[in-house]
C-alpha cells in the first residue's frame, strides 16, 4: 500500500473513530481517550528512535515537557490556536532532539541513553527555576470557552490529537519502507557494518532524534489545555518516560504496529486502573509487565503474533 | 591513474600501554593482489581497521587514490571506494540476504552518481552479485540461515556491493574446509579479474599462495618482509617469526 | 568579588565530605560499568533500597544503620547476583540486546521506586544514630559528623575493595574478565561465574551506601533517580574501572556541587550533576568504539 493511501485510510479511521465517539454521551471518553491517542503519539515517537535504529531514549519526559512548557510561556504572552502550538512545540524539541543528538551520539548507545537520563533532569531543573512558566508552583490555563469546529473544547482536544496519531503513524510507517528505514535498520544491527557499507551512521541517527524529539513535542503542545494546571511534577511524570519505553516493548519494536497496539493496551488498562486502582499500582503494573515483557517477549506482541502465524505455515 | 592506488605511511596504532601497529609503510598499485600474513595479534585487523576510519591512528597517514583520508569518516571512505570484509561476518540480521546487498548499493553506489539507481536497476545488481558468489538460490533468506560458508560470501558480496576500488578481506577462510577455501580464492581471483584491487589478510598459506602476486609479513605490529612470495616465505626472519609456528 | 572567605572553605569541605560519599555510592557501578560493562541504571534505586531497610531496622530496632547495612551485605550480594544471572540468561547470552537490557534495568529501577511508594508513601524518613546531630568545629571550619562518619566509612569500603581487586585471587579474576574471557578460562575460572560475582559485589556496596545516604540526608522514594546523573558522571570523569578515578571524580562533582548549592541555592544542585555529565560526554574522544 502506498504511503498517500495509506495516510487516506488512516484518517478514514480515524474519521470513524470520531463519528462514534460523538456518539458515546460521555465526556469521559474523550478524556481517556486523549491520554490513549497522546500516548500513541508518544510510544510511536520514542520507536523511531529506539525500536528503528536501536538507541534508547529515556528523556522522553523532557521533549514532551517541552512542548507543553512553550505552550505555557506562549499563552502567557499572547495566545495562539493550538495547532500553531503544536508547530512550535514541534520545532523546539526538535531542535533540542538535534543539539542533544550531535553532543552524544557519536558514542555508543548506552551513553546516549545515559545522557538522554541527564537531559530530563537538566530540563526539569530548568523549567523549575523558570518562573515566568509558574517554576514549582505550577500555571494554571484557562480553557477557551468554545472550540473550533466541535463545540465542546476536550472534543476538540481529542480531534487534534487523533490527527496528530494518524501524522504520527504515517511518518513512522512511510519511513519504515525507504531507504531512510532500511538505513536505521543497519544502524540497529550493526552500526560498524553499516558504516563500512557506506550509511552516513550518524547523520541517520540525527534525523530520528530529531523526528523523535519533534513528535514528542508536538504531543505536549496541548497538554496545558488538557491538564489545565501543569506543575514540573507532572510534566515531567516519570509515566511519560517508562510508558514510551514500555509500550513499543509490549506491542513490538520493529513495525509502526507495535507502538500503537502497545499504546492501546497499556494505555486503555491504565485509565481503567487509575479509576479503580491507585494510580502507584498502575505505573507498577506498567514496570512489571515491561520487564516481563523484555525477558520472555523480546519482540513484543507483534513478534509474538509474527512468530506463531510462521509456525502455523511450517 | 595513479601509481599507488593505497598508501599507508608510518602507521602507528597504541592501545593504552599495547602497542598494536609501528611505523607500517604499505603500498599497493591498482590491479594488484596482496597477500598480508602475521601470527595472531601482529596487527593485521588493527591496520584495516585503521586505514578503513574504524579505528584512529596516533601517528601515519593514508592516501587513496591520490587524495589523503585521515580525516574522513569509514562511510566516505567507502564512498571513495574502499571496502573490507569483516573477520567474523556481521551481517544485518534483520533483512533477507538480497537487502543486505541493497545497502551498499543505495548508499555508496547512490552516493557516488547524481541519479539514483531505479528499483529494478538494484535488483539487477543484486541478482549479479549473488550470482556471481553463488549464493542466487539464497536471495530471500535470512543471515541467520546461512551456512558458515555462505555467511563468508555474503560478506564478501555486501563488500563487493559498494563497487570498490580496493577491497581488503579480513580473514574470510577461517575453519572452512580445502574445497571451501579454493571456492573462495576463485572467487577473489575473478573479482580482481573485474578491476578490483585486493588485499587478503589470511592464515591459510596455500590460499595466500595461490592468491597473491605480492606477500607482506607483520609480525608484533611491524612489517618484516615485503616482496616476492616465494622469496618472503623463504627469508629467514619470517621463517622465525611466523612460519615455524 | 567579595566572596565570604569562612563561608567557602565550608562549602569546600563540605564538598570534599559529600565527594566521599558519592564515591561509595559509585564504586558499584565502576565495577559493575567499568568492568563488566552492564549498564546498570538501576544501581541508584538498589541504594535507596538500602536506605529505607536501614530506616525500617533503626526505627523499629534501634539498630544502628550503619550496622544495618553491614547485616545486609550478603542478602544484597545474593540480590545481586540473583540479577545478573537474569540478566545473562535473557540478554548477554542471545546477543545484540543492548536496548532489551537497558530497559530491564530501567524497568527495574521504575519497579523499586513505585514499590517503595506504595510501601512507604513519598514522606521524608531518616535514622536516628548518636552521631547525627554533634559538628566538630576546628576554627571556623566545621565538619558536621552526619557528613564525617559517612565519608569516612566510604573511604574505609574504597580502600577494602582496592585491596580485594588487587590483591585476591578472584579479585584479579574479575579484573581480568574483562580483558580476556580466553585466558581466564585457561585459568580454569569460569568467566560467567566471575562476572556473576563481581555483579553481587556491585549491589552489596549498595546497602552500605545506602545506609550511608540516609544518615546524611532523609530519603523519599524518587531521590534515586538525582543520582543516576550523579554516578555517571563520576564513572565516566574518573575513568570507567579505575577506583582512585572514582574518588578523584567523586570529589570534584562534591566540591563542585556544594559550591553551586552555597552560593547559586540548592535548587540548582541536581542539573550541575548532569551538566558535568553532558559535558563530559560531549567532548569524549569520538569514535563508535566508545572506550
Amino acid at each position: 500500500m502506498r504511503s498517500s493511501t495509506f495516510v487516506i485510510c488512516a484518517l478514514a479511521v480515524a474519521a470513524v473513530v470520531f463519528g462514534l465517539s460523538r456518539l458515546i454521551e460521555s465526556e469521559y471518553f474523550f478524556f481517556a481517550g486523549y491520554v490513549v491517542l497522546q500516548y500513541i503519539v508518544l510510544a510511536t515517537a520514542w520507536n523511531i528512535l529506539g525500536g528503528y535504529t536501536g538507541y534508547v531514549n529515556f528523556g522522553s519526559a523532557a521533549f514532551f515537557a517541552l512542548g507543553a512548557y512553550a505552550s505555557v510561556a506562549i499563552h502567557k504572552t499572547f495566545p495562539l490556536p493550538i495547532p500553531v502550538l503544536i508547530v512550535i512545540g514541534g520545532v523546539i524539541s526538535g531542535l533540542v532532539g538535534l543539539g542533544m543528538g550531535y553532543l552524544t551520539l557519536r558514542l555508543r548507545g548506552a551513553f546516549f541513553a545515559i545522557a538522554t537520563l541527564a537531559l530530563a533532569v537538566v530540563v526539569q531543573t530548568l523549567i523549575t527555576n523558570w518562573d515566568f512558566v509558574g517554576g514549582s508552583r505550577g500555571a494554571y490555563i484557562l480553557r477557551p470557552a468554545s472550540a473550533p469546529l466541535v463545540g465542546s473544547y476536550i472534543e476538540y482536544l481529542f480531534l487534534i490529537m487523533l490527527v496528530l496519531a494518524v501524522a504520527a503513524v504515517s511518518t513512522a510507517r512511510a519511513i519504515e519502507r525507504s531507504r531512510l528505514g532500511y538505513g536505521f535498520a543497519t544502524i540497529r544491527d550493526d552500526e560498524l557494518a553499516a558504516e563500512a557499507s557506506g550509511v552516513p551512521t550518524l547523520r541517520l541517527k540525527l534525523v530520528a532524534t530529531t523526528l523523535s524529539g519533534a513528535f514528542m513535542g508536538m504531543a505536549g503542545a496541548p497538554l496545558p489545555y488538557y491538564v489545565t494546571y501543569l506543575d514540573p511534577a507532572s510534566g515531567f511524570s516519570l509515566a511519560y518516560a517508562v510508558n514510551s519505553i514500555a509500550m513499543p516493548l509490549v506491542g513490538g519494536t520493529t513495525t509502526w504496529i507495535g507502538p500503537v497496539v502497545g499504546a492501546i493496551l497499556l494505555g486503555t488498562i491504565q485509565q481503567v486502573a487509575t479509576v479503580t486502582i491507585s494510580s502507584a499500582v498502575n505505573l507498577l503494573i506498567v514496570g512489571l509487565v515491561l520487564i516481563a515483557f523484555v525477558i520472555i517477549a523480546p519482540n513484543g506482541l507483534v513478534g509474538l503474533v509474527q512468530g506463531w502465524f510462521a509456525k502455523r505455515t511450517t | 591513474m595513479a601509481e599507488t592506488l593505497l598508501e599507508v605511511t608510518d602507521m602507528t596504532k597504541r592501545f593504552g600501554g599495547f602497542v598494536a601497529l609501528e611505523n607500517v609503510n604499505l603500498t599497493v598499485a591498482p590491479g594488484e593482489r596482496l597477500g598480508l600474513i602475521g601470527p595472531n595479534g601482529s596487527g593485521k585487523s588493527t591496520l584495516v581497521n585503521c586505514i578503513c576510519g574504524t579505528l584512529r591512528n596516533e601517528n601515519g597517514s593514508v592516501r587513496f587514490a591520490g587524495q589523503p583520508i585521515d580525516n574522513l569518516k569509514t562511510h566516505e571512505r567507502t564512498w571513495l571506494g574502499l571496502a573490507r570484509s569483516f573477520q567474523l561476518p556481521r551481517p544485518f540480521v534483520s533483512m533477507t540476504v538480497k537487502d543486505n546487498l541493497r545497502i551498499p548499493l543505495m548508499y555508496t553506489v547512490d552516493a557516488r552518481s547524481t541519479s539514483r539507481l531505479t528499483k529494478d536497476e538494484l535488483d539487477g545488481r543484486c541478482a549479479e552479485l549473488l550470482t556471481l558468489v553463488g549464493l542466487a538460490d539464497k536471495a530471500l533468506k535470512m543471515p541467520r540461515d546461512l551456512t558458515q560458508v555462505e555467511m563468508r560470501k555474503l560478506e564478501l558480496a555486501r563488500a563487493m556491493a559498494a563497487e570498490p576500488k580496493l577491497l581488503m578481506a579480513d580473514e574470510s577462510m577461517a575453519g572452512l574446509s580445502h574445497s571451501e577455501v579454493a571456492e573462495i580464492v576463485a572467487l577473489l581471483i575473478k573479482l580482481n579479474e573485474r578491476g578490483v584491487t585486493i588485499i587478503l589478510i589470511e592464515h591459510i598459506m596455500s590460499a595466500v599462495m595461490s592468491f597473491s602476486q605480492r606477500l607482506a609479513v607483520l609480525v608484533s605490529g611491524r612489517k618484516i618482509a615485503d616482496g616476492a612470495p616465494l622469496e618472503v616465505i623463504q627469508d629467514p626472519e619470517v621463517v622465525r617469526a611466523y612460519l615455524g609456528q | 568579588m567579595d566572596i565570604p572567605y569562612e563561608l567557602l572553605i565550608n562549602a569546600i569541605v563540605a564538598g570534599l565530605l559529600l565527594g566521599g560519599f558519592y564515591a561509595a555510592v559509585t564504586i558499584g557501578v565502576s565495577i559493575s560499568f567499568g568492568i563488566l560493562d552492564i549498564v546498570n541504571i538501576a544501581h541508584p534505586a538498589f541504594i535507596i533500597l538500602g536506605s529505607y531497610l536501614a530506616y525500617v531496622l533503626n526505627s523499629r530496632f534501634g539498630i544502628d544503620p550503619i550496622l544495618v547495612s553491614i547485616m545486609m551485605l550478603p542478602v544484597f550480594y545474593v540480590l545481586g547476583a540473583a540479577i545478573y544471572q537474569t540478566y545473562y540468561l535473557s540478554f548477554e547470552r542471545r546477543g545484540h540486546e543492548a536496548l532489551r537490557s537497558l530497559a530491564f534495568f530501567f524497568g527495574l529501577l521504575f519497579v523499586t521506586e513505585v514499590t517503595l511508594v506504595l510501601v512507604f508513601g513519598v514522606d521524608y524518613r531518616y535514622v536516628e544514630a548518636s552521631y547525627i546531630g554533634p559538628t566538630l568545629h576546628f576554627g571556623f571550619v566545621d565538619l558536621p559528623l552526619r557528613m564525617l562518619v559517612p565519608f569516612l566509612m566510604a573511604v574505609a569500603m574504597l580502600l577494602a575493595l582496592e585491596y580485594f581487586l588487587a590483591r585476591t585471587f578472584i579479585g584479579r579474576a574479575i579484573n581480568a574478565v574483562a580483558q580476556d574471557q580466553v585466558a581466564l578460562k585457561l585459568m580454569a575460572a569460569d568467566p560467567i561465574r566471575i562476572k556473576r560475582i563481581a555483579f553481587g559485589i556491585s549491589i552489596a556496596t549498595t546497602a552500605l551506601a545506602g545506609a550511608l545516604l540516609i544518615i546524611i540526608q532523609p530519603v523519599e522514594p524518587s531521590v534515586g533517580r538525582e543520582y543516576i546523573g550523579r554516578v555517571f558522571a563520576i564513572c565516566v570523569l574518573g575513568g570507567l574501572g579505575s577506583l582512585p578515578g572514582t574518588m578523584l571524580g567523586a570529589v570534584l562533582l562534591g566540591v563542585v556541587e556544594s559550591l553551586t548549592a552555597t552560593f547559586y541555592g540548592p535548587s540548582w544542585a541536581p542539573a550541575v550533576a548532569f551538566g558535568f555529565l553532558l559535558l563530559t560526554l560531549a567532548f569524549r574522544p569520538a569514535g563508535i568504539l566508545g572506550r
